[in-house]
């Protein structure tokens, strides 16, 4: 049905995004902050399991790089987490460029690539056919983005990217299936749990 | 003590300008971090943010990915203010409607007045009139400063009225406050 991924930019293994997510989620055990993007990337970020440091986007499209930014400048000793669609992504890639920039090393960037706007209808994004997303995040300053092979390679990245000394972006590429979960859009109290989860705010 | 007087003066008059009281303003209220799509009447206030250790400021490539780091950096306990132009907070709409305004996040806009008051490109005048009718339609606080005078006051207290009651605001910097940009070449 996809085959809009099967160009030669992305030749690695097709995943799923809830078990990425869910992969990615049983890792944390320092609190770390995560970010996700519009859609299916907070879908399944939401039903991976609630965690106060979850922040979940509804709308905003493409925003979730700079908002996991603002949050890892904010607090540079916190891990920060943001996954975002490829689609998405396409919306502010300017924002590769500021985070090359800035360079924090708190900062770990994960790209859900299936190369379609799943959630609207599948249709193929532009860049489906013809553009490798890690390969404008290297030429974009970010030299620490590379496309995981397979779930093990996605782990070992992750893991690798809590040492390094800047910012790392991980490409994946997802098959076609829908978020699992839904989110609850209830915009202020993920913004106040989000907080609470940060230690900026105190319960009430 | 001649020298020393004259460089008194010097502070004093920097600031007393619109930009000097701006960046004393920021510094008062602990707004940190400040990105921004440069403008020509904002270059010397950016250059002074620069240049002050206290300020985190730097250039992103579109306003609304600016709205979205102090929007991060606010969950994270630190404040933001985002500099632009007029055409810039023309594509902001999405953002202020999605993530500022319902996620009750206290963004500081500041906003370089252009297309008005000897505007010489057509496009920046009909963008201009853009501007506060979105600002009107999402309800959100904006005051368009026109006067030195009453700028410290005005840029002061929207700042702690934004943080108190967790509500955007957008301060409209006028020719008349900043001489705005002008037809030389």
């Amino acid at each position: 049905m996809n085959t809009a991924t099967k160009t030669p930019a992305r030749n690695t293994k097709v995943m799923n995004r809830f078990d990425l997510t869910s992969r990615l989620v049983a890792k944390l055990k320092n609190e770390e902050a995560v970010v996700g993007g519009i859609g299916n990337t907070n879908f399944d970020l939401w039903a991976a399991g609630h965690r106060p440091q979850n922040f979940y986007m509804l709308g905003s499209m493409g925003l979730a790089f700079p908002i996991a930014l603002g949050v890892a400048l904010a607090q540079p000793k916190r891990r920060v987490f943001a996954l975002e669609g490829d689609g998405s992504l396409l919306m502010q890639l300017g924002s590769l460029s500021t985070i090359a920039t800035l360079a924090p090393k708190n900062l770990t960037m994960v790209v859900m690539d299936n190369g379609i706007y799943q959630i609207t209808g599948a249709q193929p994004t532009p860049a489906a056919a013809v553009s490798d997303l890690v390969a404008i995040a290297v030429a974009s300053g970010l030299r620490s983005s590379s496309w995981a092979a397979d779930e093990d390679d996605f782990e070992r990245l992750i893991d690798q990217s809590l040492a390094s000394d800047g910012p790392t972006l991980i490409g994946v590429r997802i098959d076609d299936k829908p978020g699992t979960g839904a989110t609850r859009r209830d915009p202020v109290h993920i913004r106040e749990r989000f907080m609470l989860g940060l230690g900026v705010r105190q319960p009430l | 003590m001649a020298l020393a007087e004259d460089q008194s003066s010097l502070k004093s008059a920097s600031e007393k300008s619109w930009h000097g009281i701006v960046l004393q303003t920021l510094k008062r209220n602990e707004v940190r971090l400040v990105p921004y799509v440069p403008d020509r009447v904002l270059t010397p206030l950016i250059k002074n943010l620069h240049a002050d250790p206290f300020f985190t400021t730097f250039p992103t490539a579109r306003e609304e990915e600016a709205v979205g780091i102090v929007s991060g950096a606010w969950m994270g306990g630190m404040r933001g203010a985002v500099l632009m132009q007029t055409s810039g907070f023309a594509t902001l709409a999405n953002v202020l409607a999605s993530l500022a305004v319902p996620y009750q996040i206290p963004v500081i806009m500041l906003v370089s007045e252009r297309g008005t008051l000897g505007e010489f490109n057509y496009g920046q005048a009909l963008v201009c009139r853009t501007m506060r009718p979105v600002l009107d339609s999402l309800a959100m606080e904006h005051h368009t400063v026109t006067r030195l005078d009453e700028f410290e006051f005005i840029i002061d207290r929207s700042i702690k009225q934004a943080v108190t009651t967790q509500a955007p605001v957008a301060l409209i910097l006028s020719p008349l406050l900043t001489g705005g940009k002008v037809f030389d070449k």
